[in-house]
């Protein structure tokens, strides 16, 4: 048990709390940020498991900052296309407008 | 009740999945690897043209998955220009401005301006690299623009699209040219790696500074009376 293996476990955990926030959350900013929260505990694991052994593996680093980078960018484009949704539908979730808005409200949406 | 339940339901799948992902980290951690990634990246360093393993992996390599992020990037940042509510991303009525920051930047500006370009030397031998002088590039254009600084690159044109496919399209032009010259796809010449490297950070720089940048511009800032466009605020 070295202190990189500890990262790794840690980074399941992350996963592990990511998952449960992005099924129970409804507020889908916070859904983004409970799924950025899975993608660092994978990143985590990533860079712990393969520097236990024999120190700092530079190959799985440069993929994580691969994957660091286009996880900034699909961040990004998901908050433009929430805060396009959200002032198209002015919701912050995705519930079904069948459900709980009511026919005028859901028209209007549809509407626009 | 039925929350408290479905709550719970959650809560111990999760667990059982985090049970199961560290049984599976405990697993791997204790098999051996059959190769030596390190010790063979060590060996090989000396044809990569650069003296930093991360660089070398990244555009040396393993230079198709840079390509490819980069060609990501690209397609994010069009994405989210496209869905941009207003037809110019640089409108002054879109400008915030604040007179404190707008003092402060006179100090910070340049800073951060030299900092990312040392960021971009020093990838060559040690970290550094396109990454991280393209966030922090990013990063200064985000605060000229909540200071009020006006960016006329931003307006849709030739700029705007140069500056966006800039990365990708040098990155592509290199590696079709090496494949066309007898070698490999993203296969370089050993005597222009380092130049070739340096060139292609670069514009990477550029490239992704210009889509963060495009990125965060598309989503306005100030709206108050947005909420109402769709009638049901």
């Amino acid at each position: 048990m070295t202190p990189s293996l500890l990262y790794a476990f840690a980074g399941a955990a992350l996963c592990g709390i990511g998952l449960f926030g992005f099924i129970l959350i409804s507020h889908l900013l916070r859904k983004l940020l409970a799924f950025n929260l899975m993608g660092s505990g994978a990143f985590l694991v990533l860079v712990g498991l393969a520097q236990h052994r024999s120190g700092p593996d530079p190959v799985p680093q440069a993929l994580v900052l691969t994957g660091i980078v286009v996880a900034i960018a699909a961040t990004a484009l998901a908050v433009v296309l929430i805060r396009r949704y959200y002032h198209l539908s002015g919701k912050t979730s995705l519930e079904g407008p069948a459900q709980d808005t009511p026919p005028d409200q859901a028209r209007g949406a549809r509407h626009e | 009740m039925n929350r408290v339940l479905r709550t719970s339901l959650v809560a111990s799948a999760c667990l059982a999945f985090v049970a199961g992902l560290a049984f599976v980290i405990r697993e791997i951690s204790a098999t051996a690897t059959p190769v030596d990634l390190p010790a063979r990246l060590a060996e090989n360093l000396g044809r990569s043209g650069v003296e930093n393993p991360v660089t070398a992996v990244l555009l040396n390599f393993r230079s198709y998955d840079t390509l490819l992020e980069i060609g990501v990037l690209v397609i994010a940042g069009i994405a989210g220009i496209s869905v941009a509510r207003t037809s110019s991303l640089e409108d002054p009525e879109l400008r915030t401005s604040d007179e404190l920051l707008y003092a402060l930047q006179r100090w910070l500006i340049p800073l951060m301006l030299l900092l990312a370009g040392y960021l971009l030397w020093a990838g060559s031998d040690r970290p550094g690299g396109a990454f991280q002088a393209g966030a922090v590039l990013a990063a200064s254009g985000i605060l000229m623009r909540l200071g009020g600084i006006p960016m006329d690159f931003l307006r849709p044109g030739l700029m705007l699209r140069l500056g966006l496919s800039l990365g990708f399209a040098v990155f592509l032009l290199v590696a079709v040219a090496s494949a066309l010259h007898g070698g490999e796809f993203l296969a370089y010449p050993p005597e222009l790696a380092k130049t070739l490297i340096v060139v292609i950070e670069t514009v990477l720089t550029l490239s992704i500074a210009m889509v963060l940048l495009a990125l965060f511009v598309s989503a306005p800032v100030n709206d108050a009376e947005e909420p109402e466009e769709g009638g049901s605020g």
